[in-house]
C-alpha cells in the first residue's frame, strides 16, 4: 500500500464511525520501487491530499525527504519538492503492517502490500 | 435459477479461486476480451488531454484492466473481493495499489479523491444476495453513493457488465440515480449476439449527452439515457393516444433506440387502412 492510498483511505464503512480518518499506520516491512515522475500529475494530486496527514505518515516510514510541515503556495514550480512528494506518495510500498481505525481501534491487516478492508456484516 | 452465469454458481470470493484466477493469465481469448473492453471503457471516460489521471478500478481482479490504464499512463487503485485474483495481479507486478474489499459495503475513501472509475465484468455480481443478510438494493445504493462521493465533481464512471435481464438494468440504474449520478446505457453492437456489450456510463457533474455507441453500420447503435423521475412523469402525461399516428411514430422511435429493426417511416405510416386487402 502506497502513502497516496493511505491518504485517501477511511474506515467510515464501519458502524458508528464518523470520519474514520486518518487510519493509524503500523509498519513492519516496506519496499521501495522507483516509478516515473510526472510534474503535472503530482501538482494535480497535491490539493487533494490531507497534507498534514501525508507528512506525518512520510516521516513515520522514514521517507519524508525535505517535505515541509506547511505546504508552500508556489509548490507547482518547486521541482525538488514535487520529487520528494512523488517519492513518498508513489515509490514506497507498505508491504506488511496494519491500519487501525482511529475511532474503534479495529485493525485492518496489510499483507503482501494489500490491505484487507473486508468487514463482517455485524460491523456494518 | 440458471447456473450458466458464474454469479449464480457461488459467491465471488469463492468462485474466483486460485484456479479461476489462473485463467486470467493463461487463457488468451479471455485476456483479449478483458483488454478490449477495458480500452473501450477508458475511451468512454472521455478524459481530457491533461494526463495522467488517478482512476479507480472496481473489481480489478488480476489487473488486466489496470494494465490497460497503466499503458495509457494513468495511476490507479483497484478493489476486489477475491484474494486469489489480487495475488495474480501482484504476480503480474501491476503498478496500481490493490485493496481487498467488498464493493457492496461502500468504498472506503475520502470525498473527491478520484478523477474517474472503470469496472469490467463486475457489476452484475452486486445484484445477488450471497448471504442471507445481503440486500442487493441496499448494497448497490451503498456502493453507488460512496462512489459518487469519492469522485471529483467532473468525473465519470464506466461499467462494462452482463445484465441478466431488464429488471436488473432497472435495479442498477435506479440506485445509481438515487445516489446522484446522471448518465445511461451505451450498448455497442446491439444486434450482434457475440459482440453486443453493455456499458453503464455515469457522470457526477450534470447531465451530458452520452457518447456514441459502436455499430457495424447497418444496425442502429443504441443509447438509453435515463431521466429523473419527474421528467418521466411529465412524459407520461403527454403520452399519445394508443394506435394514433404519433403513438406509432413514438413507438418506432423507441424501438429504434433499443436497437431493434424498425421499418423506415413513409407517408403511409399510421394511416388507417381502407379495410380491403
Ligand atoms: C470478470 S472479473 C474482472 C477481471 C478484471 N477486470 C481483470 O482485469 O482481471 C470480475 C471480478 O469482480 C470481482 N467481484 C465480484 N463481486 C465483488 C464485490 N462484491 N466486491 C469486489 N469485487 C467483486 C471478482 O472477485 C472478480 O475478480
Amino acid at each position: 500500500m502506497k502513502l497516496v492510498t493511505h491518504n485517501m483511505l477511511t474506515s467510515k464503512c464501519l458502524k458508528g464511525v464518523n470520519t474514520g480518518y486518518p487510519l493509524k499506520l503500523v509498519v513492519k516491512e516496506i519496499r521501495v520501487q522507483s516509478s516515473d515522475f510526472n510534474k503535472e500529475f503530482i501538482s494535480k494530486m497535491i490539493p487533494r491530499l490531507d497534507w498534514a496527514v501525508f507528512v506525518v505518515a512520510a516521516k513515520q516510514i522514514g521517507h519524508a525527504g525535505n517535505l515541509p510541515d506547511q505546504l508552500l503556495p508556489d509548490y507547482e514550480n518547486n521541482e525538488e519538492l514535487l520529487k520528494d512528494v512523488h517519492h513518498a506518495l508513489f515509490e514506497v510500498d507498505i508491504y506488511e503492517g496494519e491500519l487501525i481505525c482511529p475511532e474503534t481501534n479495529r485493525k485492518f491487516q496489510i499483507s503482501e502490500g494489500i490491505p484487507n478492508m473486508l468487514v463482517k456484516e455485524n460491523e456494518l | 435459477m440458471s447456473f450458466k452465469r458464474p454469479e449464480h454458481k457461488a459467491p465471488p470470493e469463492l468462485f474466483y479461486n486460485d484456479e479461476e484466477a489462473r485463467k486470467y493469465t493463461q487463457n488468451s481469448r479471455m485476456i483479449d476480451i478483458q483488454v478490449q473492453m477495458s480500452e473501450r471503457a477508458i475511451e468512454l471516460l472521455l478524459l481530457s488531454e491533461k494526463r495522467p489521471y488517478y482512476i479507480l478500478d472496481l473489481g480489478c481482479g488480476s489487473g488486466l484492466s489496470g494494465s490497460v490504464l497503466e499503458e495509457q499512463g494513468h495511476n490507479w487503485v483497484g478493489l476486489d473481493i477475491s484474494s486469489s485474483m489480487l495475488f495474480v495481479a501482484k504476480e503480474r507486478e501491476v503498478e496500481g495499489d490493490l485493496l481487498l474489499a467488498d464493493l457492496g459495503n461502500g468504498l472506503p475513501f475520502r470525498p473527491g479523491s478520484f478523477d474517474g472509475a472503470i469496472s469490467i465484468s463486475t457489476l452484475q455480481w452486486l445484484c445477488n444476495a450471497d448471504k442471507s443478510c445481503h440486500n442487493p438494493v441496499k448494497r448497490l445504493y451503498a456502493f453507488f453513493s460512496s462512489l459518487f462521493a469519492c469522485l471529483t465533481r467532473t468525473a465519470r464512471a464506466v461499467f462494462q457488465f452482463y445484465p441478466e435481464n431488464s429488471e436488473q438494468i432497472e435495479l442498477i440504474t435506479s440506485q445509481a440515480m438515487k445516489a446522484g449520478f446522471f448518465g445511461g446505457l451505451v450498448v455497442d453492437y446491439p444486434n450482434s449476439t457475440k459482440a453486443k456489450k453493455y456499458f453503464l456510463v455515469l457522470m457526477t457533474g450534470g447531465n451530458m449527452p452520452l457518447p456514441k455507441a459502436l455499430s457495424d453500420g447497418e444496425e442502429h447503435a443504441s443509447h438509453v439515457q435515463f431521466t429523473n423521475r419527474r421528467e418521466k412523469y411529465k412524459n407520461l402525461k403527454g403520452k399519445c393516444v394508443k394506435k394514433s399516428k404519433n403513438w406509432i411514430l413514438e413507438k418506432k422511435e423507441r424501438r429504434k433506440r433499443q436497437g431493434k429493426n424498425v421499418r423506415p417511416n413513409t407517408k403511409f405510416t399510421g394511416r388507417p387502412r381502407s379495410g380491403r386487402f
